[in-house]
């Protein structure tokens, strides 16, 4: 590991204002940026330590939804009553990744910057666009059995490995950050994140040293909540294809529906077309092949991971079957 | 740097680049907790801070000033075996052993996540966890390698502890 200068913070704006200059990152949990620490990946001059600060909890919004601290623990968020009541989609998916130790350290914020765990990323003795812009990527002729199949780019196929911001993405979260100049804003999960195109190195539209604060949830959506996911182990892997489904139906069609897919892009994947044309259809199974068919019209696979545009159809429409009550077929 | 390991005071000079593992190992000479992979992939390193488990290899020592933590040395010792350690050595839950500090302290934190209610992966209603079904603790267990294998005997000695304490 290189060497770092080490400053621990005590208020929120501290912290953005120690990690303003130069090459410096937040650590709360530190489960992902240590582990690329030590394999240099990533080397930044110096650490702000927020794991301190008061962010670690949760309170209900006046429109009836949640706000929940950026350090919360993933294990506690899983675990809360009212997210396994209301928002049972996000205990799903938080259950479904890591471990119980990874979850209890993990935060809420850290999570949702996850870095890819692309292999080539990993290895610093392969060309990546991401970790070394401009040399290349070695994944696209590679083994990509678990990279993507959609918003790809010439530079980059890598997948966000994150299942609570699949979830979060299907609730239509919004993160609340602080900024050096001492505002902050308001960014909704579908404008947070960001394609490879020619710069894969950069994956969401935080600026230097701003800071998450906190992460806000709309009030529970009625309907059914799932989160699916398909993996190599049946414990403690990341998704081939996961989905987070949430859906509702009046009279026998359906009156609304999000789905949000993981292990497919470089970001929580969102169709609005597909959600459009499920939207005041009556359940079938061809309406649900259909839907299938424009989530992946434009798929592509790049030799080991062609499997995961079948199994992504699958995974989706056995989602369908089971939100509008068909049941696991 | 100020630690409480063990309930016992220590203040060591380190590299703020020290792991907590590294620091347990290196500096405070307490060798029980393993190191693995160093990656959080394995769970040989686990120990408890604040009675939370957690992977000690993936966290600096510098953040955990302060935090009671607890290795296998503060769980049990030779004379005086914690009751996991005991159903370890009846169910023959280990062959080399070198996972196993890890896994003990891994059960000890599962253990009482389940006791708050802490649904799992596995769990069929997230309202109700259900009781410790040999499922449930592989589930909740994923988190600790064992290359000897001894994941048999392993879930039969914590489901043995579980029970005797019901």
């Amino acid at each position: 590991m290189k060497a770092f200068d080490y400053v621990r913070a005590d208020s929120p704006e501290a912290a953005v204002s120690a990690c303003g200059m130069g090459e410096a990152r937040f650590i709360a949990g530190g489960t992902n940026l240590l582990d690329l620490m030590k394999l240099q990946i990533m080397a930044p001059q110096r650490l702000v330590d927020i794991s301190r600060l008061d962010l670690a909890d949760m309170k209900e919004t006046e429109e009836g939804g949640l706000l929940i601290g950026a350090l919360m623990p993933n294990a506690d968020l899983a675990a809360h009553p009212v997210v396994r009541r209301h928002y049972p989609v996000l205990s799903r998916a938080l259950l479904a990744g890591a471990t119980g130790q990874l979850r209890n350290k993990a935060s809420t914020g850290g999570n949702l910057l996850q870095r890819t765990r692309c292999y080539y990323f990993y290895d610093p003795g392969m060309d990546c666009n991401k970790r070394a812009p401009g040399s290349g990527c070695s994944a696209r002729e590679g083994f990509n059995r678990n990279l993507a199949i959609l918003g790809t780019s010439e530079h980059c196929i890598a997948t966000h490995p994150s299942d609570m911001a699949v979830a979060m993405r299907a609730l239509d979260a919004t993160i609340l950050t602080l900024r050096s100049q001492g505002d902050g804003r308001r960014i909704p999960i579908a404008d947070f994140y960001c394609l490879p195109g020619d710069t894969p190195h950069i994956e969401n539209i935080l600026e230097p040293g701003e800071l998450i604060t906190h992460i806000e949830l709309p009030p529970p959506p009625p309907g059914q909540q799932l989160y699916r996911k398909v993996r190599d182990r049946a414990s403690y892997a990341f998704a081939l294809v996961s989905v987070a489904g949430v859906l509702d139906m009046k009279e026998g069609r359906i009156s609304s529906v999000a789905l949000a897919f993981g292990g497919l892009a470089h970001m929580p994947w969102r169709d609005p077309r597909v959600e459009e044309r499920l939207l005041g259809q009556e359940p079938s199974p061809a309406l649900f092949e259909a839907a299938a068919d424009i989530l992946l019209g434009e798929a592509q696979g790049y030799g080991s991971n062609d499997f995961k545009i079948p199994l992504a159809r699958r995974v989706l429409v056995a989602a369908l079957r089971e939100l509008t009550g068909g049941g696991i077929q | 740097m100020r630690f409480i390991v063990n309930n016992t005071p220590y203040e060591v000079n380190a590299d703020v680049r020290t792991s907590l593992l590294d620091l347990l190992r290196e500096h405070l000479g307490l060798t029980g907790t393993k190191k693995g992979c160093d990656h959080g992939q394995c769970g040989a390193c686990t120990i408890l801070v604040n009675g939370r488990r957690i992977n000690s290899c993936l966290t600096l020592a510098v953040m955990h000033e302060g935090d009671a933590i607890t290795t296998i040395e503060g769980l049990g010792a030779p004379e005086a075996l914690h009751s996991l350690q005991q159903a370890f050595v009846r169910h023959d839950a280990f062959q080399c052993g070198y996972c196993t500090p890890g896994q003990i302290c891994s059960a000890v934190g599962m253990i009482d996540e389940v006791a708050r209610g802490w649904p799992s992966h596995v769990s069929p209603e997230l309202d109700h966890p259900p009781g410790l079904t040999d499922s449930e603790i592989r589930e909740r267990m994923s988190g600790n390698l064992c290359r000897c294998s001894a994941y048999p005997n392993i879930v039969d000695a914590i489901r043995d502890v579980v029970e005797s304490r019901q």
